[in-house]
């Protein structure tokens, strides 16, 4: 199954938030590029809310008023900002959105990017929990193609820059592609300049091209 | 003021809508919100100058919550801010409970989060959020900064990278009010199954397979009840 967008089930995940922090930060560099999600969104979070408002209300000790009014004295006012600062110095040529790049620590040209197959570099994000999930920036080289693979388990991948096509279509900054075990597939990188996208894999993927079938218990790919 | 001229041309919107087929369907999300922002605003505009006799949210005593969070934004308004504690705080420490807190776990965290209600009232905009949906985000997102170390991802509405909204025709204006009431009513008269099936999807850290498991329900019944309960919540938004 391909789509250009999260399924509901993903953003329902990032609104009520259960989402992992993988699945979180593809939704929300998604949405930095999609109004239609961030609408969909707005709406679930709208939705959290009346569900939140038609609970039973609980009871609340005697005290707890007197203490949250007490420490309102002198405690600091956050204001607009939701406390972090304004986008000044954009480094680079491939610039990340926001979640992106805080999680990553740079933009695209600052990482440590790593070889891990002919034309395609990658870096991981976060700890990778083994046989749990997996995040990654991967650069694929303008052109070129990642080898044939299949997944155990669910990727979904979010096109940054540049843009590649799988038998399921192409895909351009901001696309979502969401793979499954049944897709044995071959993304191809536009040629006119690298693909830099996340990736985000519950299980590590299984190559099944020929000739790095024999690659596959050494390749953390 | 041009209130009523604002508002009155909205019905139009949504015939349009349920013309324009299935394509439509997965914009309707985005677009009912942008419609509801939009009468957002302009009841904020006018919030200075008449109370909102009708506003949706309101505490036991009819005060409006809005006007409420902006008199705390405004002048630091501590009489103000006690009444927004007794209509939110019974809700949001309900809400931790819900989600596996104990009692005094979620009085702690519903604590945290009226203080956080209190130091960033300046940053409610009535234009984007009802009330309730604000609270949500604040006791969401500091559940998820208690559980977890690691930074919780966020969009940056102020990113650069940013594609922005499309801007609405000025036509496209629904009543706020009557899309909050009707979103109510909505949950209201869910049908049970699916009624329990999205409380579990928002108010339990499970994902949909999970959800299955513990219901012993098959996985495309709990997918399919909780699309169809968004569905007719989402329909809500729209006069329909």
């Amino acid at each position: 199954m391909s789509t250009r967008h999260p399924d509901d089930e993903i953003l329902l995940a990032y609104a009520a938030g259960t989402a992992s922090h993988g699945t979180a930060l593809l939704v929300a560099t998604h949405i930095t590029y999609c109004p239609l999600c961030r609408g969909k969104l707005q709406a679930m979070e709208q939705v959290g809310g009346a569900l939140m408002e038609a609970l039973e209300p609980a009871a609340v000790s005697a005290g707890a008023r007197d203490r949250v009014m007490a420490l309102l004295d002198g405690d600091p006012r956050l204001g607009t900002s939701d406390s972090r600062p304004p986008v000044t110095a954009v480094t680079g040529r491939t610039v990340l959105p926001r979640a992106l790049r805080e999680a990553a620590g740079s933009d695209a040209d600052g990482l440590a990017w790593q070889p891990v197959l002919s034309g395609v570099d990658q870096v991981l994000i976060g700890k990778a929990v083994p046989g749990g999930e997996r995040t990654r920036l991967m650069r694929i080289r303008a052109g070129r193609a990642v080898p044939r693979h299949t997944h155990r388990g669910s990727e979904m991948v979010c096109v940054i820059a540049g843009g590649f096509r799988d038998v399921l279509g192409h895909y351009g900054p901001g696309d979502v592609a969401v793979a499954d075990d049944a897709v044995d597939h071959q993304p191809v990188a536009d040629d006119d300049r690298d693909c830099i996208c996340l990736a985000v894999t519950e299980a590590p993927v299984r190559l099944t091209g020929r000739f790095w079938r024999w690659l596959n218990p050494f390749v953390q790919f | 003021m041009s209130r009523i001229a604002m508002t009155l041309p909205g019905r139009s919107m949504p015939a349009a809508t349920a013309r324009a087929g299935l394509g439509m369907i997965e914009a309707g999300w985005a677009r009912s919100l942008v419609l509801a922002r939009a009468t957002r605003l302009d009841t904020a505009m006018q919030r200075d100058s008449a109370p909102d006799v009708r506003a949706v949210e309101t505490t036991a005593d009819g005060r409006s919550l809005a006007a409420l969070v902006d008199a705390v934004a405004r002048n630091r308004d501590r009489q103000a801010f006690g009444a927004l504690f007794d209509h939110l705080m019974p809700r949001v420490k309900a809400y931790a409970m819900r989600l596996g807190a104990s009692g005094p776990a979620a009085e702690e965290v519903a604590q945290e989060v009226m203080l956080l209600i209190w130091r960033k009232a300046d940053s409610f905009d009535p234009a984007r959020a009802t009330v309730s949906t604000w609270v949500f985000t604040i006791a969401r997102n500091k559940r998820i900064d208690l559980l977890r170390r690691e930074n919780r991802p966020a969009l940056d509405p102020g990113d650069p990278m940013l594609v922005p909204d499309s801007p609405r025709p000025a036509d496209e204006t629904i009543e706020r009010d009557a899309a909050e009431i009707r979103l109510r009513a909505a949950i209201r008269t869910l049908p049970p199954e699916q009624a329990e099936l999205l409380s579990m999807a928002y108010f339990e850290d499970r994902s949909h397979s999970a959800i299955a498991a513990a219901t012993n329900l098959p996985l495309g019944t709990v997918k399919s009840r909780i699309r169809l309960a968004l569905d007719r919540l989402r329909r809500s938004f729209k006069d329909e």
